[in-house]
């Protein structure tokens, strides 16, 4: 569904892409790994279009053909299937929620856009209950599940998730990475990003590692789980014998 | 000082603050979708009122013509001015905008002083609208009435486009956060292009309203209407446009009034009025009247 093929990318004057690789078959949880800076986020924005590689190929199956994400403009590339839910959720808060599931379906025009919203709140039944406030004024774990919807209602075929578990109580993480399986399951391939390595792994097929802009490791989830290197540095286990966490050995 | 003056002051109020609410909605909307404080706005109101003149007084054509013709040429003109001037820079400092169309605002000036000279020329409108039809017995003009009846349907319209139609939801969407706008396939520069295209087109409407009103025009007479239209949408709160059309009333009538109530003599202080009235009024509500607090865009 998405090939990355050794792509470089470049933001301003800093390269934050080094030939990277990645690719993502229909019907997976792919998730991207990594710390703060490493280029999860870009490797996203170059997926919709944001960022454009400035060598490498990055291509993507559009309605059964294969189109280079280069010629690709924003718009083309949410027409062809791919959504991506921001870091930060980014929902419109000044517009109610009803306004920002509608524009999810900016470029729909097949009629069944009522029925979408309609499917969305019964899979988050706060975006009923709120439908007619500010999007603004929902709470942090409310946003994430707007802003998911919100791609959702572009019927994509592949979804990008930017970190959806980012400042969210634990319970609310639950919630979110239970919806992001039935979202697989129901047919939309995803592309994770995520800093919270231990439950990404556990819902996710495969798994890149990204450090300072370039991949580490990648491999089946199963697999990663267990390398030594992932433990160590995003499980926060100690490569020693077992010992509890250290105090700073948050899930980073 | 007789009731019915004060009510004559009130009618001349409201005229002037139709003509600024419909140049100040232009300037919110610009402002609200690019943070772009657009000085050549003023501009494109005097290339309307010299566009309406040549139909009416060199052509001789029907006023429904110059209508029209004001209302695309101000859409045309500004998303032009959009597409070669501001565009390239989009993503630059907030400065590097405000400076730009300083920049333009003179070129367009000094460009209508050199084709058109700097001669200010008679404005004429047919007669039916010079006459009074009166209101409560203060004096008003058919085109007074005019004015602020379509001001007020142009305004009632935009709203509807703005909150209704799809064009203006990608307009929204774009004025509060291009990166999430694009994400949902919004094109980015057309929104923006519409935001321009609408408020040219009543910036022009408003030069052939203008130019009616005060009977003469020249290459300069956009310049202080766009400076208090700038005032008005930063009263109402600027990015709002239901404050930005409260801000061009409230100008309007406070100017009038100034002039009005008080001896002739402080007639001459009236701009340093409006001007020192922003600065009071932003003292107490740094927002405007009407506006949300919004943290600076990078």
């Amino acid at each position: 569904m998405l090939w990355l093929d050794a792509i470089d990318v470049w933001r301003g004057p800093s390269q934050v892409l080094r030939q990277v690789s990645l690719r993502v078959e229909a019907g997976e949880i792919v998730t991207l790994l990594g710390a703060n800076g490493a280029g999860k986020t870009s490797t996203l924005l170059t997926v919709s279009g944001h960022l454009r590689p400035r060598a490498g190929r990055a291509r993507l199956a559009a309605a059964g053909r294969e189109a280079d994400l280069a010629r690709l403009a924003p718009p083309q590339i949410v027409a062809a299937g791919v959504a991506h839910c921001p870091e930060g959720r980014q929902v419109f808060g000044g517009m109610t929620v009803l306004e920002n599931l509608r524009l999810g379906a900016f470029l729909r025009r097949d009629g069944e856009e009522r029925a979408d919203i309609d499917r969305m709140m019964g899979l988050f039944p706060i975006l009923r209950e709120r439908s007619s406030g500010l999007a603004g004024q929902l709470s942090g774990g409310e946003q994430m599940m707007l802003a998911m919807a919100r791609a959702l209602m572009s019927r994509p075929r592949l979804l990008l998730l930017d970190e959806p578990s980012l400042g969210l109580a634990p319970q609310m993480v639950e919630r979110i990475f239970d919806v992001i399986t039935r979202i697989r399951d129901t047919g939309t391939t995803v592309l994770l990003v995520e800093q919270n390595a231990a439950m990404a792994l556990e819902i996710a097929d495969r798994a890149y590692v990204l450090e300072s802009g370039e991949i580490q490791l990648s491999g089946p989830a199963a697999t990663l789980v267990d390398d030594p290197r992932v433990q160590e540095a995003y499980l926060g286990v100690l490569p020693a014998p077992a010992e509890p966490g250290p105090a700073d050995g948050r899930l980073s | 000082m007789s009731g019915a003056y004060v009510l004559q002051q009130l009618v001349n109020g409201l005229v002037l603050g139709s003509l600024y609410a419909l140049v100040a909605v232009g300037f919110s909307m610009i402002y609200g979708i690019v943070r772009l404080i657009n000085f050549a706005h003023g501009d494109v109101m005097m290339v309307g009122a010299f566009s309406a003149y040549a139909i009416l007084t060199a052509f001789g054509l029907p006023l429904w013509s110059a209508v029209l013709a004001v209302l695309t040429l101000g859409a045309v003109l500004a998303m032009l001015i959009d597409a070669v001037a501001f565009r390239p820079q989009r993503g630059a400092p907030q400065v590097n905008g405000f400076i730009t169309s300083l920049g333009v605002a003179i070129l367009m000036q000094n460009l209508a002083i050199l084709t058109l000279s700097g001669q200010p020329r008679p404005f004429n409108v047919p007669g039916w609208l010079k006459e009074n039809i009166g209101f409560m017995g203060a004096r008003m003009t058919v085109l007074d009435a005019a004015i602020v009846l379509v001001t007020l349907a142009v305004l009632g319209a935009l709203v509807v486009f703005v909150k209704r139609s799809r064009a203006g939801l990608a307009m929204r969407a774009t004025a509060e956060n291009p990166l999430a706008a694009s994400l949902m396939g919004i094109r980015i520069n057309r929104a923006v292009a519409t935001a321009f295209g609408l408020g040219g087109a009543l910036a022009g409407l408003a030069g052939l309203l203008w130019g009616a009103r005060a009977g003469q025009i020249d290459p300069l007479m956009g310049f202080l209407p766009g400076l208090k239209a700038f005032v008005a949408a930063v009263i109402g709160g600027v990015g709002s446009l239901p404050g930005a059309v409260l801000g061009g009333f409230v100008v309007g009538f406070a100017e009038v009034l100034f002039v009005g109530l008080l001896p002739p003599l402080y007639g001459a202080y009236r701009d340093a009025f409006v001007f020192g009235l922003l600065i009071v009024i932003l003292l107490v509500l740094p927002n405007g009247l009407l506006g949300r607090s919004v943290e600076d865009r990078a």
